[in-house]
């Protein structure tokens, strides 16, 4: 089978790959792009593990293909610190604790920050419904819906 | 040295995590992060029949398959004895373990794996498992653990004669195992009883849910040594399973644990790890296998469901005078169900003199059961809390006062068997009682339910290695999986002990080679007993700084002291001396003896059992029979909390798991005993839109064999909300739900025949 | 010491290691230094119970529970019960 040549963006930087017709954008970023932050929790777009942005809207990267990057902007986890300096997200999940084993975390973070970039202030039941599609099994949300309304009241006083 | 007399500095305060920043940053490495030049991906193929008998298995034409580098199935697999090792609270026995990692003459569930190939790609191993070609003949299933309780059941096993019965039956059954626990006399407690309930629950089998699939990569050399990293909870663990599997010497095997995204008891055995292994020892090259979410379902965890019956015997001042269980748990396609625990927890938070629990055993046509939070006692103890609850009830009593009537407190005999040490159930009963939340309002359709929850805890083998670096900062070295943020309280509970920053220790999880063996993350062990070994090692090197420091100042070792992180001398006649910190001893170490490094491995005894209560809010719609949960408290002692947020969030954790279990969670087979909803989208573990807040309250009564009083914590939060849950809804809809999940049909069936 | 009554530990197994090994007697007293030694002494007594003591058992000495006992010290008053042993999640 033919692979695919795509020219994209991803985190910012002009990428190219080249790809099986039925290879995910996941499978792509993770085994031919080597950026393993995206998890592959299901693969079948239920657990949010894989989450991206795709033009800056959120997607399961499981349910893209990586043909359909061509001439796209992805954003990723590994693109969300800048250099040394954490986003504020990142920086508050640390701070409240608002990870245990982390696998689901970098989908959590993504989808965290598509929400605030959509809606800085956020209710609690807000953030609730717009991370329901992040499963987490170790914390209960607690601390991680707590974590995303003090990093939205920061960011908005900043 | 610090000890628990002094002000402490670190424990009970929440630094942030040594491996935080990799975590929120996608740099840190999972099970299916890794890959290795040459690297082959590895599949399996698993059985599409409930049971099956496997009449051939023909892979030639997947071997011949361009790309296809290897194919394995229970053939590579040498025959095993029957023998029982411990492996968390399972006994495991290696025969099993063999049939079920590849099946061996019958496939025994939907989902259990046949044969396995290694390819050069991805589309080529699928390709190559459509070409294995295996002839089953289909067998009749059972599912029910009562239906496979009936004489006339399927038989799973010929070879399968009940235990713990005089004489042993001559017929083969499902029932592996009859298990009878008891103190004192149930018949003359009851003869004694005012008032006696008795009630009968089922409840489902539940999945552990971690958010990480297995995942394992294996790379065998020529030699016959290996290398396996895995998504573990015990890296050492997995090693003994894979090398006796394998046939080879232990240390020829080389485990890394990968970090883990989530385990709760399912990952404490082996699926995908011995099938790297054989895959790459048959290919000669590396091999990764990671399991799907569907094969996650199918074919790994889940804990037992059950069928239970609790009668209770109470005089009118609410004194428990006799409890009755009898527990049968399925245990999946081979025996080892948590029935043991079980029958000994179901009773224990209370002190009652007539006690008898009955316990089977049995073995039904689903995947084989894997450990999940205290396993076994959530089953059981949701039927006994939820009968007190009904007592409470009929005597007109507070189901608090109730329980603090009857606890368990130290020097009570626990109802399977020894007195119990110093115990925090009464204090976290105060605790409820006197919570905000217990005496708030409720609204129509809401109701408050309470429940509480024991679990052992345990110690166990632990190794931990402190290495000073040149400038005095500290390397410390556990064989502990960090699930839940265990390097924090690794590095808090170094820290205190040495009297030095958080910041100056960096934990690890060393791999199987460097370091002596550490028994599996699991059974909240782990700040306990790697944290007791710990905490040797750091005293190990403060008295190594101590010898240090003396000969710098060449004076006698009596005459230092090491004291907030500093050698001191001793007193005015010691001499006069500048204290010297670990990193000015540090950089003489070559002068004073050589580098500075400790190592301890201990078996830690002594775990402190652990006691929870939890208060719940719900609100029932009458329309659909929805239950909305609306405010949730959890209350536990601790003994002590190390790391304070990590504490918090293991009660929260296992809070939102036990409302999973308690309202969504359930396996669905359909009538050729196949899963109907191995997925997220339909299994449904509880999403952030589906809870509340909760609210964990830490109690500290401490557990005097740890340094710092530390009993454990991942557990026993698992534990009460079942009950609290079903104890809330009968308080909002006047109806005792006997049956989990109670999901929107069944509490509308009930509503329905309430009304 | 002569007049005086032999003090001894009271050991107490689950029911099912009494059914099937001591005649359904799960409680007796025997005197031995640790545990290593009270194994040895039962399975004298009840041929067959060691080797299932040492496979599968934790004891409790005086409410403490040893997962893996074997040097344990016992006192002449100690209450000892054998249990299954526990692991957990």
């Amino acid at each position: 089978m033919a692979k695919i040549h795509v020219t994209t963006t991803i985190n910012g930087e002009p990428t190219e790959f080249l790809c099986e017709p039925q290879q995910t954008l996941l499978d792509v970023l993770r085994d031919e792009l080597r950026l393993t932050g995206s998890k592959e929790g299901c693969g079948t777009g239920d657990c949010g593990a894989c989450s991206v942005t795709f033009d800056g809207r959120l997607i399961c990267s499981c349910l893209a293909l990586g043909a359909e990057a061509e001439g796209h902007e992805i954003e990723t986890i590994e693109g969300m610190a800048e250099g040394e300096n954490l986003h504020p997200l990142q920086q508050k999940f640390l701070e409240h604790a608002a990870l245990q084993c982390g696998v689901c975390t970098p989908g959590i973070l993504i989808a965290a920050k598509a929400l605030l970039e959509k809606n800085p202030d956020p209710s609690e039941s807000e953030v609730r419904y717009w991370l329901a599609g992040n499963l987490c099994r170790c914390t209960g949300y607690d601390k991680i819906i707590r974590a995303v309304l003090e990093c939205a009241a920061d960011m908005r006083g900043a | 040295m610090a000890s628990e007399n002094q002000e402490l500095k670190w424990i009970g305060t929440s630094p942030v995590r040594p491996d935080g920043t990799d975590k929120v940053t996608g740099r840190a490495k999972f099970g299916a992060d890794l890959m290795l030049p040459g690297m082959l991906t590895g599949k399996i193929l698993r059985s599409p029949h409930a049971h099956a008998k496997i009449k051939s298995i023909d892979t030639s034409k997947a071997e011949a398959l361009p790309g296809v580098k290897a194919v394995v199935s229970a053939a590579d697999i040498a025959e095993m004895p029957s023998e029982w090792v411990p492996a968390g609270e399972l006994q495991l026995n290696y025969r099993d373990l063999a049939s079920n990692i590849m099946a061996r003459g019958k496939a025994l569930y939907d989902g259990h794996a046949v044969a396995a190939v290694a390819a050069t790609s991805a589309a080529i191993a699928d390709a190559a498992l459509d070409l294995i070609a295996v002839d089953y003949e289909v067998l009749p299933h059972v599912i029910d653990v009562e239906e496979a309780m009936a004489p006339d059941a399927p038989v799973l096993h010929e070879d399968m004669f009940t235990e713990g019965v005089t004489p042993t039956p001559d017929k083969p059954s499902n029932i592996f195992k009859e298990i009878d626990i008891g103190i004192g006399d149930v018949e003359t407690g009851f003869a004694a009883a005012d008032l006696i309930v008795e009630r009968s629950f089922k409840t489902a089998p539940v999945h552990q849910g971690y958010i990480e699939p297995h995942a394992a990569v294996a790379s065998f050399a020529e030699d016959g040594q290996a290398e396996l990293w895995c998504s573990t909870q015990g890296h050492f663990t997995a090693r003994a399973y894979c090398a006796k599997l394998l046939g080879m010497d232990v240390s020829d095997l080389r485990v890394t644990a990968s970090e883990i995204g989530g385990g709760f008891g399912g990952k404490t055995t082996v699926y995908v790890e011995p099938v790297a292994l054989l895959l790459s020892r048959k290919a000669g090259r590396p091999v990764r296998v990671v399991m799907t979410r569907d094969e996650v379902f199918r074919a790994s965890g889940p804990t037992s469901g059950a069928a239970n019956w609790v009668k209770i015997g109470v005089t009118n001042d609410g004194k428990i005078v006799a409890g009755e269980a009898v527990l049968k748990y399925q245990a999946g396609a081979f025996p080892g169900s948590p029935v043991q625990p079980g029958c000994m927890c179901a009773f224990a938070p209370y002190d009652i003199e007539n006690v008898k629990v009955k316990g089977y055993d049995v073995v039904t046509n689903r995947p084989k059961v894997a450990a999940y939070r205290a396993p076994g006692a959530p089953i059981a103890e949701h039927a006994v809390e939820s009968v007190l609850d009904e007592v409470a009830k009929k005597l007109g009593m507070d189901p608090i006062e109730l329980r603090q009537k009857n606890a368990a407190r130290e020097g009570t005999n626990a109802a399977y068997g020894p007195k119990f040490g110093p115990i925090g159930y009464a204090e976290t009963l105060a605790a409820a009682k006197a919570h905000p939340h217990y005496s708030a309002p409720l609204g129509p359709n809401q109701g408050r339910g309470v429940a509480s929850g024991f679990w052992f805890n345990v110690g166990g083998d632990s190794c931990a290695t402190m290495n000073v670096s040149e400038d005095g900062t500290l390397v410390l070295a556990t064989g502990s999986p960090d699930i839940g943020g265990s390097r924090a309280s690794m590095a808090i509970m170094a820290a205190e002990t040495l009297g030095i920053d958080v910041a100056d220790v960096r934990p690890i999880v060393a791999d199987t080679a460097s370091l002596g063996y550490t028994f599996l993350t699991g059974g909240s062990r782990v700040t306990f007993a790697t944290g007791m070994a710990v905490i040797e090692a750091s005293k190990q090197i403060a008295e190594e700084l101590r010898q240090r420091a003396a000969k710098i100042w060449d004076i006698s070792v009596d005459a230092v002291v090491w004291e907030d992180g500093y050698a001191k001398p001793a007193g005015a006649n010691a001499g006069d001396f500048e204290p010297l910190s670990i990193g000015d001893i540090a950089a003489q170490a070559g002068k004073t003896g050589g580098p500075i490094s400790a190592n301890a491995a201990l078996n830690a005894q002594g775990a402190g059992p652990g006691f929870g209560t939890h208060i719940c809010d719900v609100e029932v719609d009458p329309e659909t029979g929805r239950v909305t949960v609306l405010r949730y408290t959890a209350i536990q002692d601790c003994g002590k909390a190390i790391h304070k947020a990590y504490v918090e969030g293991q009660i929260q954790g296992g809070a939102a798991q036990g409302i999973g279990w308690a309202l969504n969670e359930e396996y669905i087979y359909d009538e050729k005993g196949r899963l109907d909803n191995p997925g997220f989208l339909d299994y449904r573990i509880p999403v952030a839109s589906d809870l509340p807040m909760i609210e964990a309250v830490i109690v500290e009564v401490a557990n005097p064999t740890h340094p710092y009083g530390v009993r454990g914590v991942g557990e026993v939060p698992i534990i009460p909300p079942m009950a609290t849950v079903a104890n809330a809804i009968e308080g909002a809809i006047g109806v005792r739900m006997t049956e989990l999940p109670m999901s929107p049909p069944k509490v509308l069936a009930a509503l329905d025949n309430g009304r | 010491m002569p007049g005086r009554p032999e003090i001894m530990a009271r050991i107490i197994l689950t029911s099912g290691l009494g059914n099937q090994y001591a005649g359904g007697q799960t409680e007796l007293e025997i005197e031995a230094a640790d545990v290593r030694r009270l194994i040895a002494a039962l399975d004298e007594r009840f041929p067959g119970i060691g080797p299932e003591l040492k496979r599968e058992m934790a004891v409790a000495i005086d409410g403490q529970i040893y997962q893996d006992p074997f040097l344990e010290r016992i006192e002449p008053d100690s209450e000892v019960y054998f249990l299954p042993r526990i692991g957990g999640g």
